[in-house]
């Protein structure tokens, strides 16, 4: 592994070894647009299917709560887009506190996302054995309510697992950072996990409307 | 970005039933207008390389093809 940012055998320049790592990372990240994508199919393929069900079942999910994420999300992108900007300057105290601030933003996303999920297990609205949408709903509400439910689990879950390999990810470049290692000349590190974390971050901005504003009015 | 997220905010709670569809057609609109944003200014896509570039709509492009044949024949299905 190289660290202080020499030139490897297989590059012309520092600028074109800059671009292949960059293209690397983009390519890894179509494979997890593909991988959302699968999901994505699958939770269109249904709602056209049950429009009224995944209607009402969106409407049991906290609004507020999500809303508050999504900003949450978009500011840690923010941050994190300053992070990439301060290693590329050079600013090399200011890196560390704008990783700080994405890790901390990402970690509030991820505490208010379980907070959502308790509301739901105290509803009875994870899918499996005791679910119950509404008491005295109907087998056929229960059940597409359930599906709606197993979309929103697998789906926003997904996500939550993708945020957590992030903040190891930033946790890993702040330990990095501390040391002083990002220069205007070695930041590539930075720069891709930042793409990492704001692909993460747009597969959040489409499940906000897709899950929780259906049919809110 | 903060300000975009608002007007998702805004736009969707309201009463959009002139046609149906029309709220969804309007969530995903401004969605995509944010996730562009942040492909092209917080990724660096406007800045990158045509390669990089072609990399990005090819996500896009794969995609749209899985959701539309996929849905194509899932809706013109008859007789389920």
């Amino acid at each position: 592994m190289h660290r202080t940012g020499e030139l490897y055998g297989q590059f012309e320049t520092m600028e074109q070894q800059r671009e292949a790592a960059s293209l690397g990372m983009w390519v890894f990240l179509v494979t997890e647009v593909l991988f959302f994508g699968g999901m994505f199919m699958t939770y269109t393929l249904n709602r056209s299917t049950y429009p009224d069900i995944f209607g009402e079942a969106s409407r049991s999910i906290n609004l507020t709560l999500g809303a508050i994420n999504t900003v949450v999300l978009i500011g840690s992108s923010l941050t994190m887009a300053m992070a990439v900007w301060a290693s590329q300057v050079g600013k090399k105290q200011l890196v560390t506190i704008f990783l700080i601030s994405t890790l901390v933003l990402g970690s509030v996303f991820l505490a208010i996302k379980a907070v959502e999920y308790h509301e739901k297990f105290v509803e009875h609205h994870v899918p499996g054995f005791n679910f119950s949408f509404e008491p005295g709903a109907s087998i056929a509400t229960n059940a597409h309510a359930q599906l709606f439910f197993s979309l929103y689990f697998a789906m926003t879950g997904l996500h939550a697992l993708h945020m957590i390999i992030g903040a190891g990810l930033l946790l890993w470049l702040i330990k990095q950072s501390m040391r002083g290692r990002f220069t205007p000349q070695y930041n590539t590190p930075v720069e891709l996990v930042g793409l990492y974390w704001h692909f993460v971050d747009i597969v959040w901005i489409f499940l906000f409307p897709l899950l929780y504003l259906i049919d809110r009015h | 970005m903060v300000g975009t997220m608002l007007t998702v905010y805004a736009a969707t709670i309201d009463l959009n039933r002139y046609f149906s569809g029309l709220n969804i057609i309007v969530a995903l609109v401004i969605a995509t207008c944010k996730a562009s944003l942040v492909v092209l200014f917080f990724m660096h896509g406007k800045y990158s390389p045509k390669r990089t570039q072609l990399v990005i709509v090819c996500s896009v492009f794969w995609l749209a093809i899985m959701l539309f044949m996929t849905m194509s024949d899932y809706l013109t299905r008859p007789w389920s």
